[in-house]
This record gives C-alpha cells, sequence and structure tokens, in this order.
C-alpha cells in the first residue's frame, strides 16, 4: 500500500480500522452492499504543434466517493476533501436512499492487488526535457517522411491513478496505475488536395515503453504514411459488400457490436439487443471473443477493478455460442452471477458500472493474404477513427479512416474516410475466415458510456465478414 | 435574479494569482469552478439512484517572457490549501520553462477584457432536495410508458438539479464571476415488437427551473419518439433528398462550428481555410452564435480568457461571415479574438417559416433523419459519412421506420445544398437548428 498509504490514507489520518469505521457508516440495514472509494490522481502533457512544444500541462485531482446499495437503488455522495468528518456525512447522505437503520459493523482484510505494472509514478520515469525532445524527434521523423507533410500535432500524456477501494464485505485494496500515451495526428498536402493519418501507442507503463514498435520515429511515419495514402484516396463505395479488417485497432468491431451490449447492467435491466440469449449462437463457428484484464501493462489492464475485485479473463463468445457477461458487483449480485471484475468508474465522482477492458478475437489458422484473396469486389479496412453502439436495436457504426478497395482479390485504391454499419447481434453471424495474425491494438483506445471516460484495448485477426453496410458516396 | 457567486472562491483565485507571480510568472490567469448539484433517477418507478454532487477546482494558466515570445504551462489542482497552491504555481513555471518561445502566446490585450459582467438570467433558485425531484421523474417515466403498449421496459428518467459559480482572475487586474444554475429533466424507454427493441428519449434543460417544460410532456415525447421507431428496415442503397429532422440537424451546425474554429484554421485542418467572404449555404441561411441571450444555455459575459462575449453571425446570408476565435488562434490569424475561447455560445441557424410537416410535403419522397451515430466526419477534407435512422417518407408522410443505413456527401455540398429551413427551432442546447431539407445524399443500406 505504498503510495495509497502516502497520498491517500496518512494525509486524511485513516488506517485500516479507521477505512472500516467510515464504511460501516454506509452498510447496515437494508444496505446489501457499501463502499469507498479513495482517489488521488495525477496528469501531465506536453503537446507540439507546429514544429514547437507549444505547452506543457499538470493537473492533480483528489476525492472520495461513497456508494450504498440497496435491491435495485444506488445512494451515492462524493467529496474533494479526504477526511474523516466529510466521509462520514457522505456515507450517511448516500445511505438514506435506503432509508434508517442500524449501522453495520466492518472489519477490512487488506489484499494484494495483481502485479500487472509497476506501482510507481510513471510521470517522474523520465525527465520533462527528454519528454520534450521525444516530440520533437516525431516532428522531425514526420516531416522527414516526405515533403508533403504539412502539419504534426503530438501529445505525449502520463498519468497515475492511486486508489484505495474498501467493501463492506471485508474486502480492501489499493491499486496504483500508470499510464502513458503518444498520439500523433499528421495533415499532407497538395495544392488540391489533403490527407489525413494518425498513429499512436502506450499502455501501464514508464515512459521506457517507447522503444521497438512504439518507437517514436516509428509511429511518426505511421502516421505520415497514412495521410499520404490519403491524399489519393477516392470516394468510398456505397452500399453492402464484403468487408476484410485488418488486425490489431479494428478490434472496435467487438467493442461496438458485441462487448457494450454484453455489459451486466443493459443484460439485468433487458435494454440490450443480446438479454436472455446466453447459450445462443450469436457468431459464426470459430468466433472466440474475450475480455482480458490480467494482460500485463496493456492500456485496459487493471491489477484489481474499481470495486476491488481481482482482474479475470472473461469468456465472452465462445466458438460463436454467447456463454458470459461483463458484470461488476452490483448488476452481478442482481443476476446472481459473481463479479468478472470489469467495474470500473472514470473517477472519485462517478459511480462504478461494467466497462471492458481489453477485448480480442482469438486468432484462427487461415493466412491474410488468403483472405484478401478471397474478395472478389469489398472493402479492406485498417484504420478506425471511432465507433458507437445503440446497445438496444444493437446497431453499430465504426468509421473507417485508412480503407481500400479489393477488386479481384487484390488491393487498390485507397478510399476516403467511410462509415461501417451493422446490426451486433448478427455482424459476427458473417464471420466466413479468421486469419492467424491476432495483434492488439498499440495503446490509443477511450470508451465514453454515461458520460464515464475509461482506457480500454481491443485487439483482432484479419477477418472476413461476408457483408457489410459501407456508408460511401460513390459506386 | 442574481446570486453571489461562491464566496470562496475570488479569495482562492488572488490568492493563487499571488503565488504564481512569487515563482516568477510574468503574466498568469486562474480559472475557478465550484459546484453543487443533485441527480435523481427513477426506473419503472422504483427510486434507482440518487446521486449528490459537489466539485471544485482551480486551473492556472502562466506566461514566462522569452526572447522570441512567452511561453506557457497550465496547472490544475483539486485541492485549495496554501501548500498546494504554491506547488501548483511552481509546477506551471517549472513545465513553462520547457515550452518554446511563442509570439502568440499572453493574457488577451486589456482592452478586449469583460470588466463588468452584465446579468444575463444565468442563476435562478433551485432545490436540491431528493423527494420532489425523485417525484417528477417518477411522473417523467409513468407518462413515457403510457403512451404505448409496446413500452415494456424502460432506462428510466432522470432529473438534475445544480448551481455553480465561476471566477476568473488574471495579472493585469480582471478578476470577475458569475454564477448559475441549471435544471435537466430527461427519459429513455424501451419498445418492443416482434423480439426487435428501440430505445429513444427526450429530454429539456434550462437554467430556470420554471423554464424546464413539464415532467409529463418530457415523458410524453420520449415514449412517443420510441414507439414510432418499431419496426424498421433498411433501404436499399440509393441518392434521395434527406430532411433532418431539429435535433439532428443541430449536429451539421457543430460539424460547422468545428470547421470555423480558430485552431483548426491556423492548423490549416479545416476543409473550410479561406473560405472567410465565400457563399457556402443559400443566401437564405444565416447562422448566428450568440453569447449574451438572456438564459441562453451556451450564454456566459466572458469567455475562458476573460475576453467580453458578443452576439455576431458566422453565417450570414448564405456568405460565411465570421470564425470562432480565441485569443491565442486570433494572433495566430492576425485577427481579433470573437471572444470563443471554449468554442461557440448559442449558436443556431435562423428558422425560416414551414413547420416540420411542411418540410415533409416539400420533399415529398425522401429520408427523414431523426438519429445520427458515430464520428464519421473528416473536418480536414470535409467528407461527412455517419450512421443513420429515421424515417423514409412518400408523399410528405412518413411511410416506415428505417434503421441500419448511413447518410454520406461531403460538407461543403450538403451546406451547399440546403433548399429549406424549418420553423421549429428551440433554445434547448448551445447547439441547436431548425429541421433543415437537403437536396439530395447518398444512403447507403441493403
Amino acid at each position: 500500500m505504498d503510495p495509497a498509504e502516502h497520498l491517500l490514507l496518512a494525509p486524511a489520518g485513516l488506517d485500516v480500522e479507521g477505512l472500516a469505521a467510515l464504511v460501516a457508516e454506509a452498510a447496515g440495514g437494508a444496505i446489501e452492499l457499501a463502499d469507498l472509494y479513495l482517489e488521488h490522481s495525477r496528469q501531465q502533457a506536453f503537446q507540439l504543434e507546429e514544429g514547437r512544444v507549444r505547452s506543457g500541462s499538470h493537473a492533480i485531482a483528489a476525492g472520495f466517493g461513497v456508494r450504498a446499495v440497496a435491491g435495485e437503488a444506488t445512494g451515492f455522495a462524493y467529496g474533494e476533501e479526504i477526511n474523516a468528518p466529510a466521509i462520514r456525512a457522505a456515507a450517511r447522505t448516500a445511505r438514506a436512499i435506503a432509508g434508517r437503520g442500524t449501522t453495520a459493523t466492518v472489519s477490512l482484510v487488506p489484499r494484494a492487488p495483481a502485479p500487472l505494472y509497476p506501482a510507481d509514478d510513471p510521470i517522474d520515469s523520465a525527465l520533462d526535457v527528454d519528454k520534450v525532445r521525444l516530440l520533437e524527434r516525431v516532428d522531425r521523423a514526420a516531416r522527414a517522411f516526405d515533403p508533403r507533410v504539412d502539419q504534426v500535432v503530438a501529445t505525449l500524456a502520463a498519468s497515475h491513478q492511486v486508489v484505495v477501494v474498501a467493501q463492506s464485505d471485508g474486502e480492501l485494496v489499493a491499486d496504483s496505475r500508470p499510464l502513458v500515451r503518444l498520439s500523433i495526428s499528421v495533415v499532407a498536402r497538395t495544392p488540391t488536395r489533403c490527407g489525413r493519418g494518425s498513429a499512436g501507442g502506450g499502455g501501464r507503463s514508464p515512459f521506457a515503453l517507447f522503444t521497438g514498435e512504439l518507437d517514436p520515429e516509428t509511429l511518426a511515419r505511421a502516421a505520415a504514411r497514412q495521410a499520404i495514402v490519403n491524399l489519393a484516396a477516392r470516394p468510398a463505395p456505397a452500399g453492402t459488400m464484403a468487408v476484410v479488417l485488418g488486425p490489431g485497432w479494428p478490434g472496435i468491431l467487438l467493442h461496438e457490436a458485441v462487448g457494450h451490449g454484453l455489459e451486466g447492467d443493459f443484460n439485468r435491466k433487458g435494454s440490450s439487443a443480446f438479454a436472455g440469449r446466453l447459450g445462443q449462437r450469436v457468431a459464426a463457428p470459430g468466433v472466440t471473443v474475450v475480455d482480458d484484464a490480467t494482460l500485463m501493462g496493456r492500456r485496459g489492464s487493471l491489477s484489481a477493478d474499481d470495486e476491488g475485485t481481482p482482474p479475470a479473463a472473461t469468456v465472452l463468445i465462445d466458438d460463436g455460442i454467447l456463454v458470459g457477461y461483463l458484470q461488476d458487483r452490483h448488476n452481478g449480485h442482481l443476476m446472481g452471477q459473481p463479479s468478472t471484475g470489469n467495474g470500473r468508474r472514470q473517477s472519485f465522482a462517478h459511480l462504478p458500472i461494467p466497462r471492458m477492458t481489453n477485448t480480442f478475437m482469438r486468432g484462427g489458422e487461415v493466412d491474410p493474404q488468403e483472405i484478401l484473396a478471397s474478395v472478389d469486389d469489398g472493402l479492406y479496412a485498417v484504420q478506425f477513427s471511432g465507433g458507437q453502439v445503440d446497445i438496444t436495436s444493437g446497431k453499430f457504426v465504426f468509421a473507417a479512416s485508412e480503407a481500400y478497395r479489393i477488386r479481384a482479390g487484390k488491393l487498390a485504391e485507397p478510399v476516403r474516410d467511410a462509415t461501417l454499419i451493422g446490426d451486433g447481434p448478427d455482424c459476427l453471424t458473417k464471420v466466413t475466415l479468421v486469419g492467424n495474425d491476432l495483434a492488439l491494438d498499440l495503446g490509443i483506445g477511450t470508451c465514453s458510456k454515461g458520460g464515464q471516460m475509461v482506457p480500454v484495448g481491443v485487439g483482432l485477426p484479419t477477418v472476413k465478414l461476408s457483408a457489410l453496410t459501407v456508408g460511401g458516396t460513390g459506386g | 435574479m442574481t446570486t453571489t457567486p461562491d464566496p470562496t472562491l475570488a479569495p482562492a483565485v488572488e490568492a493563487l494569482l499571488a503565488r504564481a507571480a512569487q515563482a516568477g510568472a510574468d503574466q498568469a490567469q486562474v480559472t475557478a469552478r465550484s459546484g453543487r448539484g443533485l441527480a435523481v433517477t427513477v426506473r419503472l418507478a422504483k427510486a434507482e439512484r440518487i446521486e449528490h454532487r459537489q466539485d471544485r477546482s482551480l486551473a492556472l494558466t502562466v506566461y514566462l517572457r522569452g526572447m522570441a515570445g512567452m511561453r506557457t504551462a497550465t496547472c490544475a489542482t483539486t485541492d485549495l490549501s496554501p501548500a498546494a497552491l504554491r506547488e501548483t504555481a511552481c509546477q506551471a513555471v517549472a513545465l513553462a520553462r520547457l515550452a518554446d518561445d511563442d509570439p502568440a502566446a499572453g493574457l488577451p490585450d486589456a482592452a478586449t477584457l469583460e470588466g463588468a459582467p452584465p446579468d444575463l438570467a444565468l442563476s435562478y433558485p433551485i432545490v436540491l432536495d431528493p423527494q420532489p425531484l425523485l417525484a417528477e421523474a417518477a411522473a417523467c417515466e409513468a407518462a413515457a410508458l403510457a403512451v404505448d403498449p409496446r413500452i415494456c421496459n424502460s432506462e428510466g428518467a432522470t432529473v438534475s438539479a445544480t448551481t455553480a459559480a465561476v471566477v476568473l482572475g488574471n495579472s493585469l487586474g480582471q478578476l470577475v464571476g458569475y454564477p448559475t444554475s441549471r435544471k435537466t429533466v430527461g427519459c429513455v424507454v424501451v419498445a418492443e415488437q416482434g423480439g426487435a427493441k428501440e430505445r429513444d428519449g427526450w429530454s429539456a434543460s434550462a437554467h430556470a427551473p420554471a423554464a424546464v417544460e413539464s415532467p409529463t410532456a418530457i415523458g410524453r415525447i420520449a415514449g412517443e419518439r420510441t414507439a414510432r421507431r418499431l419496426g424498421g428496415r433498411q433501404l436499399t442503397t440509393r441518392k434521395a433528398p434527406v430532411c433532418f429532422e431539429h435535433d439532428a440537424a443541430a449536429t451539421l451546425l457543430g460539424h460547422l462550428a468545428g470547421a470555423l474554429s480558430g485552431t483548426a484554421l491556423y492548423r490549416r485542418s479545416t476543409f473550410l481555410s479561406g473560405w472567410l467572404g465565400a457563399p457556402l449555404f443559400p443566401p437564405f441561411v444565416t447562422v448566428r452564435d450568440e453569447g449574451r441571450l438572456p438564459s441562453g444555455l451556451g450564454s456566459a459575459p466572458f469567455d475562458d480568457d476573460g475576453v467580453a462575449t458578443q452576439d455576431r453571425s458566422l453565417i450570414d446570408g448564405g456568405v460565411v461571415a465570421g470564425y470562432l476565435l480565441d485569443t491565442y488562434a486570433g494572433r495566430k490569424l492576425g485577427l481579433a479574438s470573437t471572444g470563443n475561447g471554449g468554442g461557440f455560445h448559442n449558436l443556431y441557424l435562423r428558422p425560416g417559416d414551414n413547420d416540420l410537416a411542411g418540410l415533409l410535403r416539400q420533399m415529398h419522397t425522401g429520408l427523414l433523419v431523426t438519429d445520427l451515430m458515430g464520428q464519421g466526419v473528416n473536418l480536414i477534407t470535409g467528407d461527412y459519412s455517419r450512421g443513420a435512422a429515421g424515417f423514409w417518407v412518400e408523399g410528405g408522410e412518413l411511410a416506415f421506420p428505417v434503421h441500419e443505413i448511413t447518410v454520406a456527401a461531403h460538407l461543403r455540398d450538403l451546406f451547399g445544398a440546403v433548399v429549406a429551413v424549418g420553423s421549429d427551432l428551440r433554445f434547448a442546447a448551445p447547439c441547436t437548428s431548425p429541421s433543415l431539407l437537403i437536396e439530395e445524399m447518398t444512403i447507403a443500406g441493403a
């Protein structure tokens, strides 16, 4: 409990017994679940544009949240001054959701989080002057790639979130979560055309992460290459056709098409298109989808979730059959299922809800070249700018930012940005080929749900969907 | 009806400005915000959630004079203790030393700053007691569920009430602030037919609690919007006229604002670079951004830089008449700030004469878009492609609901192809529009 002790408990004069007494204030009577969440987070970022480091930023946020749950009802209060009287007052406010009752007795047993990343603050893992130099390397490499590169904007960010979670059933976990990210955006220009490219990466790691495939020059050239490719892009086709998705970040398909629809809250309430479909076929044979928080150092990984539950690899779809939901404590409890370690919150000022961590499809056996060669007329999409889903109707979109036409089994011209749209419960039944090249994204994803943003990862091997609607303007 | 802003904010702002000067800042600005609020949710007639909110934060921007301009950095903290303020000021100065000299960086020119903020009627007494808010949420949801027997489930009705204050000060001596209040009532319900489910909802928000429509009226609209989506099907791929219903049309104005933003312009990252004075829309289109609209949801007497806001036109008679500039982007472009530090305020398109039914009669056959999905808008190239749902229209009447389609066009062509503007403008959000009829777009489907 090192950073937690230093940043959260000691300054507030709290120890294990003190925390237990405060959680007990929110528990008892009709309250089935109560928890106290303490958070101290620090963020630093540097931004470069037009070849100069424009500014740096730093932010510190600290506070606590108290939750009390009775049946389907939740009371919640939070504050920014972490001390026993403020927490006690908030606990009484939160538990008012269940009326008056006797206070419980809580004894807390500390448990160590899974060792998936170093506990140290990544902001201190490099000199600030070296962070600035890294951005300057990005700028030089992107501009050296091609004289048509006109604009380079790069941001290097690091954050350290330290949390303590104390549950009324006795769980007590502290977690220190490092996160670093480099994002690069490039515009290429000719007198008559322009193209956009982007690249980035990161993870739960110190700054030493930015070597190898996350080397700043490599990422800068990837963004510049995409901008140059898009200079020559023609209008995307319009209509339903075969679509091949490249490996890695296109796994956003899974996040939108099935991931959100399998979150426990929507299924407990029956508002998801997947509600009541456990045991049914929702994808083609050979399709297995997993949400895995246990991956070492990944952006979506968690040593303990925001309810203190240990991380897990949860199989959602097994060989095409729906086998699991993503649960937090509250929704799992109401559905008679254990938490899968997917209870996450943006900060102390937000309630935990079921969220994805790192969501990917397991690799198959087909050579990706064979997959492309199997398509007579279709689309090959390798980069996306984002997606969205209506979990009730199941309709989802994701927007391709680098894509090519496939003609007679060969890659043809690049096409302009276009949205792909499909139906979640139906889409994965149209997977006809699964490549042997599973890749996880490089660590750039942020998921938004109910106004809360959390870092996530996705992954995909090359896959072929026999039919998906492509929303271009061309023929 | 103005109340005093949080009395703790101004002293905190002055304390942090003093710390910044001690730490070596040549110029500094501090913005302090605080808020208190309550949000309650009722689902299937039972209290589901009561959230008590309380927030407070300080943000400091420092400038250090260099050989070729200023160096800058920004630091934020939720801790207002003297030790935290000292630490924040030192951090900011240390980070600024690492930035490059920038001739465009620095506080605004003193003449542009708002010295005596006018009362824009943004703050009203508001009830922060769960019980009456729960009763309103229950009434809202009950009205939605009663609309149609096929409405069988709910994501709940939420009522929230907040009061907040902002105080901004800088080393030029500006120290200004204002309080705000806000009440929001909204509801999302689920309807089912033949195994297929649809969700939709409706909400309303205002600074004055009394200005929010009744919970039952909001619930009824939420129910009607949900039930009418049942039985949706895909269209085949085609080109057709498209009518954007008011809220969908407002998203188009959001893209326009993005393409006219100062940051996009000085980075040459917008397809509207160099369009000032050129016709982008037909002559009957005027787009306004008003910072001082009384009780407007986006109204503010000053922007994020402390600069006085304005009421102005972005599109006047179809022609691009102005950009959205903060102090920094203005200097980069050699133009004055337009008081848009932080973005647009109340952005709206001036309404026409015809209601939505009239627009659909004029369209005769085509697509009514009621909902849009996804991020498929590239403001650098102007390519627009988004997921859509709505209704196919025949003979000026709704024929059947449609879903799982996309609508696509180049934004320049889309803006130029507005053929009619509806009369159904409501100031329900900082960005709002009447319904718009577009001559033709590409619809992708089956």
